[in-house]
């Protein structure tokens, strides 16, 4: 099932699964209307009737702190009821259980469902199946975090007033990593450069060796790759640090974190190579002294805390949009 | 299954028998379910009383199709498919005979297990079926099953299916042991180390759905190894499934080298590629559409990318590839309803198998007469020379006969499937060809209702 | 009307804010997104103009506070701000069309989480009638009579480059 007749501002949205059905404009669009959701979290009350009546579930099958919090604080905040539902942290639940409860969280009249999964996939799997419940994708598997992409975006084009030409440099365990997708689709939509950087073996394959493989109208055919960190920062308007897993050093992906560290983490000396006022972006949860160092992330061109606060607003903005013109 | 005495005259079909370059309109006569003849026009008038004549006109009559790798489920898994609706699907999709692989529960490791299995195809089946026995016992890859108990049995080749035999030592001690047995020994080629947690071919595709890829690697460095062992050995060597063009080209150099390995490429393969898990038929582009990540298009080996799919059409065309199997395997619904990572390897192809393959014959890749051969001598061949009867019209021999319609456009309704598995990513697809009758030792298994010969 | 006619009847109705409110002391325009937003800037420049000194102009989008949200079609979200505080002042809520009532029930509504204000009147330029709560302007530019058909539309230079209310009947809305 397509996604819909989708206007170009996204009207007729149902899900979001992730950034690449998403066009510039309707990004813009959410963009826009997070800036809206900035003041309305500014304010002493920090309540708006917007979602009044409909009922939002968290239904997470991962651990997660900052994304799970930050969709209910946006629920809430737009007057909506939200459920709290986690699968058990000990053993994955198979799929037919996760469709089971999709179907029976939709029989309950629950209007989103808003899911993170470790399988890339999941949340398409409740789309397909469910016709009546809008399915936000908190990020499953190694495949897709598209409203994390969304609050990255917000947050660049917030401190520096644009996002079409800028280059942002991608660093670390891009393979692995569902954010880095979801960031490459937005940030590439939007006119950004990106360059993915880090370990040869943490690079997906495809980018290292099919360099000129997608046509030039590709949204993604801009993406350069580039092992060396100290040339591929070069000039940077973004720097983003990704997640180290420590266990990839049992997979034969890294030697060690020591030589990771060498060779990969963001240090002053080499932010230092990057634009004046560059920012230092990272989605977290971050191992200060491993991806950057602890001067750089506490520096003056760290915005993690601000993505954090992000996050919330646009958040508000895609939960606003999927009730919007939706009964 | 009893022979049928009956005479059976099939009339004014294209004749296709490949074994003995046939391509001609005629008329096959069959009696006591033995061919008769096979070529020049039969007078109605010297015809026995009460002889069925199945109109032919505008269809292909040619030898019936010989899948060498199907999974009939039963025993052990009989919610998936079993022997009484594994044939039936297979009777429907132009298929004769089966050979079926050993991954059943318990494996096919013992005479009692074929035995078991060539009863309930005597009681419950409509095509002829033919055990594949393990290669090692309970397809664990430690010991040696009792090769020549299973062939006396009638295990007609030894395979580990999806648990390829991966200690080389012992593969190489199977190639070996079994070459006085007549029987191929018939390897899924992956590396399991290489392949690991993969799900899909890596590639583009895998990238953008975030889903572990299985190198073309994977495959092509076992079929090295296997290749490698049956020089060393002189076994015979057969090749399932092949994906990739790099296994093409190193089944080449073996052939050319004289190493007696055959090889098989499955209709699915031959077709589609891996873009077709990004939903919407293949037709997404470059991103994934809320149909992405279609369960139905998990299987092993993946469905690989346009470059590898070009060369298994091409070597399948240049024989390098000697044949075409299903790898029918059928799953229940709960099994493709989970996601990607979790759902079972396999599609249901018997009875989509020759409207996709005429496919690759109204393109003009490969003739009628080569896909005919491709699917009848070709895994007559694979299985030694007592099995060339049932891949020819040759008078005498016995009358498994396919007629099918080469032109009529049909579309995939999983509903219509007489197989339990509906695990088909064609779902909803149109295809042109589709088999009309289906003759096993001259009886009709099989009867489509609507052919255009009836319609008219 | 013509922009001297809209130039005429903020004037008035500055005057009108003046006379009611004894002066401007306490006053806060708040302008409701898109069209009551440079409306309020107009009616605070005439107010400054009589009476020497700066009235506090808000903005305030309603979007968040409308009850009809599922029925249309994506919203954009316009800035709300308010300069200054409105607790125990005089706010005036600006809009350009007072139709069924709505809006001005989502600005009263959104009014509250912003403050506890004296007292809340209603500017607005035209009345086309057509109410479906119990809400009426204090100040009314123009009453328009209009059948439900028919669309009134409003542009500013602001908004739309140049000053006009135009009627739009059915039969006019495809040019």
């Amino acid at each position: 099932m397509p996604v819909g007749n989708l206007t170009a501002n996204g009207a007729g949205r149902r899900h979001v699964l992730d950034l690449d059905d998403f066009s510039p404009q309707e990004i813009a669009a959410v963009l826009d209307n997070s800036r809206a959701m900035r003041e309305v979290l500014g304010r002493d009350i920090k309540k708006v009737p917007a979602l009044r009546g409909r009922v939002i579930v968290t239904l997470f099958y991962e651990a997660s702190t900052r994304t799970r919090i930050s969709f209910e604080e946006a629920g809430k905040v737009l007057s909506a009821d939200v459920i709290n539902m986690s699968a058990s942290g000990s053993s994955v639940e198979k799929g037919e259980s996760l469709l089971d409860t999709g179907l029976t969280l939709q029989a309950m009249g629950i209007n989103v469902i808003v899911i993170r999964h470790p399988h890339s996939g999941a949340p398409y799997l409740l789309a397909r199946h469910l016709d009546r419940v809008s399915v936000v994708n908190a990020g499953d598997g190694l495949h897709a975090h598209p409203t994390q992409a969304l609050l990255d975006l917000y947050t660049v084009r917030e401190k520096l007033g644009k996002l079409e030409g800028l280059k942002v440099v991608i660093v670390g365990d891009v393979l692995h990593s569902r954010v880095a997708r979801s960031d490459l689709w937005g940030f590439a939509k939007m006119g950004a450069k990106v360059t993915l950087s880090g370990p040869a073996t943490l690079l997906p394959p495809e980018f290292l060796r099919c360099k000129g493989r997608l046509p030039e109208s590709h949204a993604l055919a801009s993406v350069q790759v580039d092992t060396d960190l100290d040339r591929a920062i070069d000039g940077a308007d973004v720097v983003m640090a990704l997640r180290l897993q420590s266990e990839r050093q049992d997979g034969g992906y890294l030697p060690s974190l020591r030589e990771y560290v060498r060779r990969w983490q963001v240090t002053e000396g080499r932010l230092s190579r990057a634009r004046p006022g560059a920012l230092l972006m990272h989605p977290g949860p971050m191992n200060e002294g491993i991806e950057v160092s602890a001067a750089v992330a506490h520096g003056d061109n760290s915005a993690i805390q601000e993505q954090v606060t992000n996050g919330v607003a646009v958040r508000m903005a895609l939960l606003y949009q999927l009730t919007t013109g939706n009964t | 299954m009893t022979p049928s005495p009956e005479t059976v005259l099939i009339q004014n079909a294209r004749v296709i028998d490949p074994s003995r370059n046939l391509d001609l309109t005629g008329d096959i006569l069959i009696s006591g379910g033995k061919i008769v003849s096979a070529e020049a026009q039969v007078p109605p008038e010297g015809l026995p009383q009460g002889c069925q004549v199945i109109p032919a006109k505008g269809l292909v009559a040619c030898p019936g199709f010989i899948d060498l790798h199907c999974h009939l489920r039963e025993p052990g898994f009989e919610y998936k498919e079993t022997i009484a609706t594994g044939t039936r699907a297979a009777a429907k999709g132009g298929f004769t005979s089966l050979c079926c692989m050993p991954n059943t529960q318990p494996a096919i490791d013992s005479a009692a297990v074929v035995d078991f299995i060539l009863r309930r195809a005597r009681a419950e089946g409509v095509v002829r079926v033919f055990p594949i026995g393990c290669v090692t016992k309970g397809r664990h890859g430690k010991k040696l099953a009792e090769l020549e108990e299973l062939a006396s049995a009638g295990a007609v080749a030894f395979s580990d299916d999806g648990d390829p035999v991966h200690d080389a030592n012992l593969m190489r001690r199977a190639l070996t042991y079994s070459a006085d047995l007549g029987r191929p020994i018939s390897n899924h080629c992956q590396d399991r180390v290489l392949s690991r947690g993969g799900v899909m071919a890596e590639g583009w595709t895998a990238t953008l759905l975030g889903l572990t890829g299985i190198p073309a690697a994977a495959e092509e460095a076992m079929v090295a190894r296997d290749l490698a062992l049956a020089e060393l050995t002189g076994g015979r060597l057969h090749l399932a499934h092949l994906s990739t063009a790099g296994s093409v080209a190193l089944v080449m150099q073996a052939k050319e080298r004289g190493i007696p390995v055959t090889a098989e490429v499955c209709p699915h393969h031959l077709t589609i590629t891996d873009t077709w898990a990004l939903g919407n038929k293949g037709t997404n582009g470059d991103s994934v559409g809320t149909g992405g990540y279609d369960t139905a298009t998990k299987v092993y080996p993946p469905l690989r990318q346009q470059a590898d799919v070009d060369a298994l059409v091409d070597a399948l065309s240049e024989g390098i590839i000697d044949c075409i199997a299903t790898d029918h395997a059928p799953h229940d619904v709960v099994s493709k309803r989970v996601t990607y990572q979790d759902a079972a390897f396999g599609i249901s192809v018997l009875e989509t198998a020759l409207g996709s393959l005429m496919q690759l014959a109204h393109r003009g890749k490969l003739s009628i007469n080569q896909l005919v051969e491709r699917l009848t001598v070709g895994p007559a061949k694979v299985l030694g020379p007592s099995f060339t009867d049932l891949a020819t019209l040759k008078p005498g021999t016995p009358a498994d006969i396919v007629l099918f319609d080469p032109d009529l456009e049909w579309t995939v309704d999983t509903r219509q499937f007489i197989s339990n598995g509906k695990n088909t990513p064609l779902e909803g697809v149109k295809l042109k060809g589709r088999v009309a009758v289906t003759l096993v030792e001259g009886k009709v298994v099989y009867q489509a209702l609507n052919t255009r010969e009836q319609g008219s | 009307m013509s922009q001297e006619d809209i130039q005429r009847a903020l004037v008035r109705i500055a005057h009108e804010i003046l006379e009611r409110n004894r002066g401007s002391k306490e006053l806060v325009l708040v302008g409701i997104h898109t069209r009551g937003v440079p409306l309020a800037r107009r009616l605070a420049k005439h107010i400054n103009q009589f009476e020497g000194n700066e009235v506090p102009v808000a903005q305030l989008d309603i979007g968040l506070y409308r009850d009809d949200l599922s029925q249309r079609s994506r919203l954009k979200l316009y800035p709300t701000s308010f300069p200054a505080p409105i607790q125990a002042q005089k706010v005036v809520l600006v809009d350009d069309v007072l139709f069924t009532g709505r809006t001005i029930r989502a600005a009263l509504d959104a009014l509250k989480d912003f403050g506890r204000p004296k007292q809340v009147q209603l500017a607005v330029l035209l009345d086309r009638g057509h109410r479906e709560l119990p809400i009426r302007a204090d100040y009314v530019g123009k009453n328009i009579p209009t059948s439900l058909e028919e669309q009134v539309k409003v542009r500013l230079t602001e908004t739309d480059g140049r000053d006009e209310v135009a009627l739009v009947r059915p039969e006019d809305s495809g040019k």
